[in-house]
């Protein structure tokens, strides 16, 4: 009965090629693509990995894990490990909270929805090395903004960008301000996506407070929307890298050296292609562990059948 | 019954509008302890507006709402002491079947930290209240028998059995009014018509005063003790089933009820009744001379008679046990259908001239403004 209903032209390539050959022949262009644009590049990413060679070099020679072993002891490599994990510590769950803040704020407003959406959405679309221009000028250890709002208070100046001591945090608040916009846009379509209804009934089934609905009704049915803002989050988080090249590059002294800087300048100003490969496919193992835990643990949790 | 007391509910009043439109003007229902009441009206006219304003999940611009003598016209929902099925059902998705109906009762008799997870444990007497929490969540679901879905997820329900669980969630609590607004819409023809039953039933075990919004009017006329019908935001009529049918106080009302539709006839008020073309019923109207009048007629009112009024069949529809005969009336120019049996239906084809007579006693006369008319005396015509 099925066979009756199938269209006629895949029947006619079944019968010429048997079934298997024909499942080839119609997910080859697909497949190509995938491995043109994704797997292709992510192997030779791995097998340059294994190699010593530098950009522009006419040879390379097979060297085995030896970069890995190189960044194992490198104590950059460990700064920017470090530097990235506390990134993503750090400005994930605070964008994510505060961003989930703004959204239930804007949401239980009833005028100049749109306009807040906008404002929020605006570092997203803005170009970051511009804005990092910006930000350079307000944390300007003598001329910046930031610095003579302290003065006023009495609070001594902080040199921002420029001591070890507070680099990161500075990145942070940019990584912050850069991220929440984002969160809080989808956490809107999310707040969107639930049924009106489902605040009636708990309102009639007896939650009162704002937080008893948030608990019996917000939260479960964002579970889908937090994972997703989660997940996409702490990818942009890893993937720090504008504010650092266009700010501090690093510095000082490696103390906001993160995964991605290194690796650019490791094979583009170092043109160690190989070393700054190895550290690609670090980033890569964290990403996929992490792609891994969503799709493994959580996504079960969140969604209901 | 005062109206006031035990778990009656009084609306007096209501208005309401949304911008520029006037959705409710000025509603008064009152409805007795322990009374079904059916709340009937096309599309739009207000009646879920109506029933969210009772449950206090809209607020009224004027007028009052009285819930078991207690004014909660600017109460909370969750101080109303009432309990809403959603025409969508509204069961929380991430809840088993165990847990939404848990919910209504969790809200009320735990106090917030004993809701927190694993906290709970910490708090005196919380356990016993869980369990008694438990046990009438399994009396609710064995009354509606879905004690064996207690486990799922609304989304692993078909939509008969997540209707039942909104009813349960609702029936856990004994609150001092139901408020159900088309909870059947959602189902198929079949499990309509038993659910129908199973809620008379429960209401009839519960004994809580039930406003039933629905725009079935079978539904309506089966289940309610009485009905309230409803129109462009105004209760035209509230009245046992018996009353809206057959002695409506309005033309909308009339013709809102019964299916097929009342036939409505243009006649003439006159000295000593009414005319309908060349027809002269003694139907005793309290209208002007020389008014026009609407006479309504239902089709099982209207039989073959060989001295009736001179019609042309339209066409038949054969439904088993009956016949409708649609046809069109000559003078004066109008459309009639008529009920009628098999039998008298035989025989019959489109073009056909047929002769269409009536019990006029049954006949309802309204004025222009649509408003029923009085009659001084019954009549007696053979036709
Ligand atoms: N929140 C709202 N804002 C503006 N207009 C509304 C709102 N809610 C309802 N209305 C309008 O009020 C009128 C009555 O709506 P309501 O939902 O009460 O109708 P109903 O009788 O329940 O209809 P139905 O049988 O289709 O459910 C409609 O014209 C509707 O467009
Ligand atoms: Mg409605």
């Amino acid at each position: 009965m099925p066979e009756a209903l199938a269209l006629s032209a895949p029947r006619r390539a079944t019968a010429v090629l048997g079934e298997a050959s024909a499942a080839w022949f119609l997910v080859a262009p697909a497949g190509i693509a995938l491995f043109l644009l994704l797997l292709g590049p992510s192997a030779a990413l791995l097998a340059l990995s294994f190699s010593d060679w530098e950009l522009g070099a006419p040879t390379l020679a097979w060297i085995g894990f030896e970069n890995y072993a190189e960044l194992a002891t490198d104590p950059v490599f460990r700064a920017a490990l470090s530097n990235t994990l506390v990134y993503v510590r750090v400005v994930m769950p605070a964008s994510i909270g505060l961003g989930l803040g703004v959204a239930l704020l804007i949401e239980s407003g009833t005028r100049l929805r749109a306009f807040f959406r906008a404002v929020y959405f605006l570092p997203v679309v803005s170009l970051l090395v511009a804005m990092a221009t910006a930000w350079q000028y307000l944390l300007h250890p003598t001329i910046g903004p930031v610095n003579k709002l302290l003065a006023m208070v009495g609070i001594a100046p902080v040199n921002w960008l420029g001591s070890s001591d507070w680099v990161m945090v500075s990145l942070c608040m940019i990584g912050v301000w850069e991220n929440l916009g984002f969160v809080v846009v989808l956490f809107l379509a999310g707040l969107t996506a639930i049924p009106a209804d489902l605040y009636a009934a708990a309102e009639t089934d007896g939650a009162r407070s704002g937080l008893d609905r948030f608990r019996l009704v917000t939260w479960p049915l964002l579970g889908p929307t937090t994972l997703f803002v989660v997940t996409i989050t702490a990818i942009r988080c890893l993937r720090v890298f504008d504010t650092v090249a266009a700010l501090t590059r690093g510095g000082p002294n490696n103390a906001s050296e993160v995964l991605l800087h290194m690796m650019y300048r490791e094979g583009f100003s170092y043109f160690r292609i190989g070393y700054s490969a190895a550290i690609t496919v670090v980033f890569l193992v964290i990403v996929l562990a992490l792609m891994l835990v969503q799709t493994r643990l959580l996504d079960r949790q969140v969604h209901y059948g | 019954m005062r109206a006031e007391g035990g778990r009656a509910i009084l609306i007096e009043g209501v208005e309401k509008a949304f911008g520029a439109t006037r959705v409710l003007k000025g509603v008064s229902l009152t409805l007795r302890q322990g009374e079904f009441m059916a709340l009937v009206g096309p599309s739009g006219c207000g009646k879920t507006t109506l029933l969210r304003i009772v449950a206090g999940l809209e607020s009224a611009d004027a007028g009052r709402v009285v819930i078991g003598g207690r004014d909660v016209t600017r109460a909370r929902p969750a101080d109303r002491d009432i309990a809403m099925v959603f025409q969508n059902y509204a069961l929380y998705p991430h809840l088993t079947v165990a847990q939404n109906l848990a919910v209504p009762l969790a809200m009320r008799r735990l106090s917030a930290l004993e809701r927190l997870p694993l906290v709970h444990r910490l708090v005196p007497g919380n356990a016993a209240r869980r369990r008694a929490i438990a046990a009438r969540v399994g009396e609710a679901a064995a009354m509606l028998r879905i004690a064996h879905l207690l486990d799922r997820r609304p989304g692993q329900l078909s939509g008969g059995q997540r209707q039942r669980v909104a009813l349960g969630r609702a029936l856990v609590r004994e609150p001092a009014a139901f408020l159900m607004d088309e909870p059947l819409s959602n189902l198929d023809a079949e499990l309509r018509a038993g659910t129908r039953q199973e809620i008379v039933d429960l209401h009839r075990r519960a004994g809580v005063t039930t406003i039933y919004v629905t725009h079935d009017q079978v539904e309506a006329m089966t289940m309610a003790d009485r009905v309230a019908v409803m129109m462009e935001g105004e209760v035209l009529q509230l009245g046992t089933p018996r009353e809206v049918y057959d002695d409506p106080c309005d033309i909308r009302v009339a013709g809102f009820l019964g299916s097929p539709r009342i036939n409505a006839l243009p006649g003439i008020a006159t000295e000593n009744g009414v005319s309908l073309g060349t027809l002269a019923l003694p139907l005793r109207a309290a209208a002007a001379p020389g008014s026009a009048v609407t006479i309504g007629l239902r089709p099982e009112a209207i039989r073959v008679a060989p001295l009736g009024l001179a019609c042309r069949v339209e066409h038949l529809e054969y439904l088993g046990a009956e016949t409708l005969l649609h046809a069109r009336l000559e003078a004066p120019e109008a459309r009639i259908v008529a009920r009628l049996p098999v039998a008298a239906g035989e025989g019959l084809s489109r073009g056909d001239a047929v002769r269409l007579g009536a019990d006029w006693e049954r006949a309802l006369v309204f004025g222009a403004d649509g408003k029923r008319l009085a009659l001084h005396q019954a009549a007696r015509i053979d036709a």
